[in-house]
């Protein structure tokens, strides 16, 4: 899919884009792994699906679930997807300022989410309730611990990208690997969609 | 915002022609675009907590259905305005391979349900009389009086004979069949 050529000035083995065909590949490319990671999450999803209501009599989702916190962390998390987009916006018009702001924002608002998802899990097991309870515990730490590890992921990422682009600016090479942890950023906002419905919405239901 | 807000809608993706040269550029989207996919998604954040926390519907399953709904829906909104899915981006590659994985979740979610649901539902501990679930004791006394488990002795017997095998102080015991 990619044209590349190498250049004729230098006797060196770097490969040079051609102009005309920008960035093609490794969007693609980048979009297969998150179909692939998809996958990952369905796996789990269909664990905590099958899983999801053996309580070994112990604490339901109904009792253990604080759906407060739970909307607050949507909330964020859906915020972090629009600060992440108007930094891609900014990135668009060359301001490396403006877009290692709304990064700075972005990252905060994930660290965030981070931060009430471990004081969830810490306030779950301080009650007893750890994933070696029940079946349903360990499904449920299992999927929505995989999903904040991808969060966690995301940030380093993200940090990195900060210190690159403040360091080299907005090149094409920047570019590229912001567009890519931007589908990264909203293909976890994704996810998170069907955790917070599938299992803290209808967890609790009766 | 609203200073930037004029220019944007030109790199608005999905209005120009489609061809090999500029269409990663028109996957960053606008700011238009942003706004309305973020109110799309508040709205259809807030309706299920709303239905959940409110207890709005009796039917526990009702809530169930409108919730799933509504996830889908969000779904779309994000793959579209956040995301910027649509049927030109890569040519149509990016489509197919989204295509291809939800046949694959879809398989995976539904047949995992299905399966399980039946085995769960045969495995009850109504349909094997002497299994209450937690005795197991108690079950292996009654083995034998399980019509269902009639062959497990022999191969206990077997799983016995390959323990023994390996064991150091049986060794010259077994003599060639």
């Amino acid at each position: 899919m990619r044209n590349t050529v190498t250049s004729p000035t230098t006797d060196s083995t770097r490969y040079y884009v051609l102009e005309h065909h920008p960035e093609n590949g490794t969007t693609l490319g980048f979009w297969l792994y998150l179909m692939s990671d998809c996958l990952v999450f369905a796996c789990l999803f269909a664990v905590y699906a099958v899983l999801g209501r053996n309580y070994a009599g112990g604490p339901t989702g109904a009792e253990l679930f604080d759906l407060p916190l739970v909307a607050l962390n949507t909330a964020l998390l859906l915020l972090s997807s629009i600060t992440y987009g108007f930094a891609m916006l900014e990135m668009q018009r060359k301001r490396v300022r403006s877009t290692l702001a709304w990064l700075a924002v972005t990252g905060l608002i994930g660290a965030c989410f981070i931060g009430f998802e471990l004081y969830e899990f810490i306030h779950l097991i301080h009650e007893g309730a750890g994933p070696q309870r029940s079946g349903f515990l360990t499904a449920f730490f299992t999927l929505v611990g995989t999903h904040g590890a991808h969060v966690m992921f995301g940030i380093i990422w993200l940090v990195t990208l900060m210190l690159q682009v403040s360091v080299h600016g907005l090149t094409t090479e920047n570019s590229r690997r912001l567009m890519c942890l931007s589908m990264f950023w909203h293909f976890l906002d994704v996810v998170w969609i069907g955790v917070f419905t599938f299992v803290y919405l209808m967890g609790v239901l009766p | 915002m609203s200073a930037t807000h004029n220019n944007a809608p030109a790199h608005a993706g999905g209005t120009h022609a489609h061809d090999d040269g500029d269409h990663t550029q028109a996957d960053h989207g606008s700011v238009k675009g942003y706004l309305t996919g973020f109110i799309l998604a508040v709205i259809l954040t807030a309706i299920p907590f709303w239905l959940v926390l409110g207890k709005v519907f009796e039917k526990s399953s009702t809530t169930a259905l409108m919730v799933l709904g509504l996830a889908a829906v969000q779904i779309v909104v994000h793959m579209v305005y956040f995301l910027h899915m649509n049927t030109k981006s890569e040519g149509g590659w990016s489509i197919l391979a989204l295509i291809f994985t939800t046949m694959l979740v879809v398989i995976m979610l539904s047949g995992s349900i299905w399966v399980m649901y039946h085995l769960n539902h045969n495995m009850m501990p109504g349909m094997m009389p002497d299994t209450t679930g937690e005795a197991m004791p108690g079950g292996v006394q009654d083995r034998s009086s399980m019509p269902g488990m009639k062959g497990m002795d022999g191969m206990d017997g077997m799983k016995g004979m390959e323990g023994m095998k390996d064991m150091p102080a049986m060794s010259p015991a077994p003599k060639a069949p």
